[in-house]
């Protein structure tokens, strides 16, 4: 008896799974009927249609002819089509003020990459801190850390850069010298430093809400095999906050490339990002449309690719603690 | 001499200094210093993750290695401080006390030795930053709202009487509140009810790259987008917007000059557009969190698409909205670039944001820049106050 159950079982097994998969599959179909209604899907629609036109008409915009975009709308390119690919050769090569486009977007990469890296790693030490290692005032200091985001950016930068350029001399005696690189070509040190230090409250809060959130009983069980806090951060909590700390890497990215306030503020003038560039572009080439929309479609594709490879931890990852009630 | 006024005497490095190496780091190609800088950091993290690692052990070797860092970890960040010539003593002097209450510290700690060693090394970095990048910035700038333009002069609250009486402070009050009333409403209304539309839809995931993408793209970006739908010029339109009216046997209209706060709504409708992609991925990832169970449970009650969304979906997602909430009204508060870009403040568009940076790097007047930004920390004060309640709350459930 048990025998041939045993033989017979897989077949049976199988068709049943096939069965149930092509059941649950009619069963979802029949619940989405149910749950989305025809309205919300066109209404839908029509968000993402005035969503996308302004980024489109530019987009259209960047491919056509520098003097047909001073005189005709976007929207002509349909009666009347003409392209060309010479705004985009033309917008790296020529710059705004100082530097190309080109060269910006370089320094756009040499700024960001490092933030993100060294934010990353500062905040989830002491995120790892506040969830795993028992302290007093722990509460305390970690609501402190997360209201410091009260502190806007614009209130920290004229004291910062003095800190940065001048040091800190308290009655005569110097307790920081400065640092002295406003005259150094292509130094980001800086833009990297004030980059970081504005990203930690928000950092800190997101990735102790995810590291905090790890089972107790993993981090037993290293404690348990003799490891220290050292390797339990090196190889459980990196590994396990990876998707946290993909999706924060994604918002810092985005966040720190699309920055001008910041770099505008601390970078020399040959370190200059992207968004300097265009910004001064637009003041300079005034009506130079076919320029403009080029330079803007160079500084979106990064952040858009970027977005694009890690979006599959950008929801999972963050929200798991952040918005846990 | 530590003493001594920086400018009567050339300070000479130490030999190696952090400056020293950032120095040399500018020197080289902007790509180059990507590798180079993110090893020598990720070198330094190691160090830190050693000690941690090896700190807390017992034994005779690991105590010397305790006792050597305690003092080796102070005197290295004032040598990597650039230190002045002669200073050597003083530096010594300094890392020595350091050190050793450190180590006594340790030693004595409750927890067993090495516990507070490690937690000052896992605290550190970040808590440096934010001493030296928040904490002593912000009390700078309210000490420097009290002086005068050269910061030299007290002069009470004079600053903040001209923030609410002279037209450019008082405009950028009253427009940074309909930003931060406005904004952050719109923006988390409209990616709520689309993150609702498209849950389950087809093309779900195009549907929501579209919204998303201009999020990504940044405020200068997004300015220079909108400028070119708000054109204004004599003749054949480029801008949509006049194009549009133009087609309809419109006047064309100086969008981004027309008052009173058209322009100033007109500014804001770029930071809804850019800021719904954000409300939306977050609210959307949030509903499918919902249990589908409640959802079955009210429609088998009867309830229809509206009720279900009032009485189960908001609920289960009240967490969320808020974080949203609270984000973008941070971001509409702190709004410089999209004021830079399109208006540049002309035309009664100005922000506090804006106009600080504006005061200071314009017309070098720190006392009222100071002043503008204190009232800005003073705006955001609620905000937060509200959030850590909710975060207590939260860890009082825990």
């Amino acid at each position: 008896m048990t025998i041939s159950t045993e033989v017979v079982e897989p077949v049976v097994d199988s068709r049943s799974a096939r069965q149930v998969a092509r059941d649950t599959r009619r069963h979802e179909a029949m619940a989405r009927k149910r749950l989305t209604s025809k309205g919300a899907t066109i209404a839908a629609i029509v968000i993402a249609f005035f969503w996308t036109i302004p980024t489109f008409g530019l987009f259209i915009t960047s491919f056509r002819p520098g003097s047909d975009t001073q005189s005709s709308g976007w929207w002509t390119v349909f009666v009347d089509p003409a392209f060309t690919l010479d705004n985009y050769r033309q917008a790296l090569t020529s710059g705004g003020t100082a530097l190309t486009l080109g060269a910006s977007f370089l320094n756009s990469l040499a700024i960001t990459i490092p933030v993100v890296v060294f934010a990353l790693a500062v905040a989830s030490l002491i995120a790892y801190a506040f969830a795993w290692i028992d302290f007093k005032g722990r509460n305390f200091f970690f609501i402190f850390i997360f209201a410091l985001q009260i502190v806007p950016l614009q209130m920290a930068l004229v004291p910062l850069l003095s800190l940065f350029s001048r040091g800190l001399t308290i009655n005569d005696v110097t307790i920081f010298p400065g640092l002295e690189l406003r005259g150094i070509e292509h130094s980001f040190a800086t833009v990297w430093i004030a980059h970081v230090i504005f990203a930690m409250p928000l950092a800190i809060f997101l990735l102790h809400n995810f590291i905090a959130e790890i089972p107790h009983e993993v981090i037993e069980a290293a404690r348990v095999d003799g490891a220290g806090h050292g390797q339990i951060f090196f190889r459980l909590i990196l590994p396990l906050a990876a998707p946290a700390l993909a999706s924060f890497a994604v918002l810092e990215f985005i966040w720190v490339w699309n920055d001008l306030l910041v770099a505008t503020i601390f970078a020399p003038s040959s370190s200059l990002p992207l968004t300097q560039s265009l910004n001064s572009l637009s003041g300079t080439w005034g009506d130079q449309w076919f320029l403009q929309s080029a330079g803007t479609f160079i500084s979106i594709l990064v952040p858009l690719i970027v977005f694009f490879a890690l979006q599959r931890f950008f929801v999972r990852g963050l929200l798991a603690g952040a918005t846990k009630g | 001499m530590v003493t001594r006024a920086p400018v009567e005497t050339r300070p000479t490095t130490l030999g190696f200094s952090l400056n020293s190496f950032f120095r040399w780091l500018g020197g080289l190609n902007p790509i180059v210093q990507i590798p180079i800088i993110v090893v020598v950091f990720g070198a330094v993290v190691g160090l830190i993750l050693l000690l941690i690692e090896y700190a807390p052990r017992p034994g005779r070797g690991y105590f010397w290695l305790r006792l050597a860092a305690c003092f080796l970890l102070p005197v290295l960040a004032f040598m990597l401080l650039r230190p002045y010539q002669n200073a050597v003593i003083y530096v010594l002097g300094i890392a020595v006390i350091l050190g050793a209450v450190l180590f006594w510290a340790d030693y004595r700690s409750r927890q067993g030795a090495g516990y507070l060693f490690q937690l000052i090394l896992f605290a550190a970095p970040a808590t440096i930053l934010l001493l030296v990048g928040l904490i002593y910035p912000a009390i700078s700038t309210l000490v420097q709202s009290f002086f005068d333009k050269t910061g030299d002069n007290f002069v009470g609250l004079d600053n903040y009487i001209w923030t609410f009486t002279n037209p450019e402070g008082f405009w950028s009050v009253i427009n940074t509140l309909i930003w931060v009333l406005l904004a952050p409403t719109f923006a988390t209304a409209i990616g709520l009810a689309y993150a609702v539309f498209i849950d389950r839809a087809k093309g779900e995931r195009v549907l929501k790259i579209l919204i998303f993408m201009p999020f990504a793209i940044s405020f200068v970006g997004a300015g220079i987008i909108w400028k070119f739908i708000y054109d204004f010029r004599q003749g054949d339109q480029i801008g949509l917007l006049n194009g549009i009216v133009t087609a309809f046997g419109g006047q064309p209209v100086t969008w981004l000059a027309a008052q009173p706060l058209v322009n100033t709504l007109l500014l804001v409708v770029v930071f809804i557009w850019s800021q719904t992609g954000l409300a939306m991925v977050i609210l959307s990832a949030a509903i499918k969190a919902v249990p589908p169970e409640q959802m079955e449970a009210a429609e088998l009650d009867g309830a229809n698409a509206w009720e279900r969304f009032r009485n189960v979906t908001v609920p289960g997602i009240r967490s969320s909205l808020i974080v949203v909430v609270t984000t973008i009204a941070i971001g509409a508060l702190k709004i410089y670039d999209i004021v830079a870009v399109m208006t540049g403040g002309r035309n009664d568009t100005t922000v506090l944001a804006f106009e600080m940076v504006n005061q200071q790097q314009r017309f070098q007047s720190y006392g009222h820049s100071a002043a503008l930004a204190v009232v800005l920390f003073i705006f955001v004060l609620p905000l937060i106050i509200f959030n850590v309640r909710q975060i207590r709350k939260q860890r009082e459930i825990r």
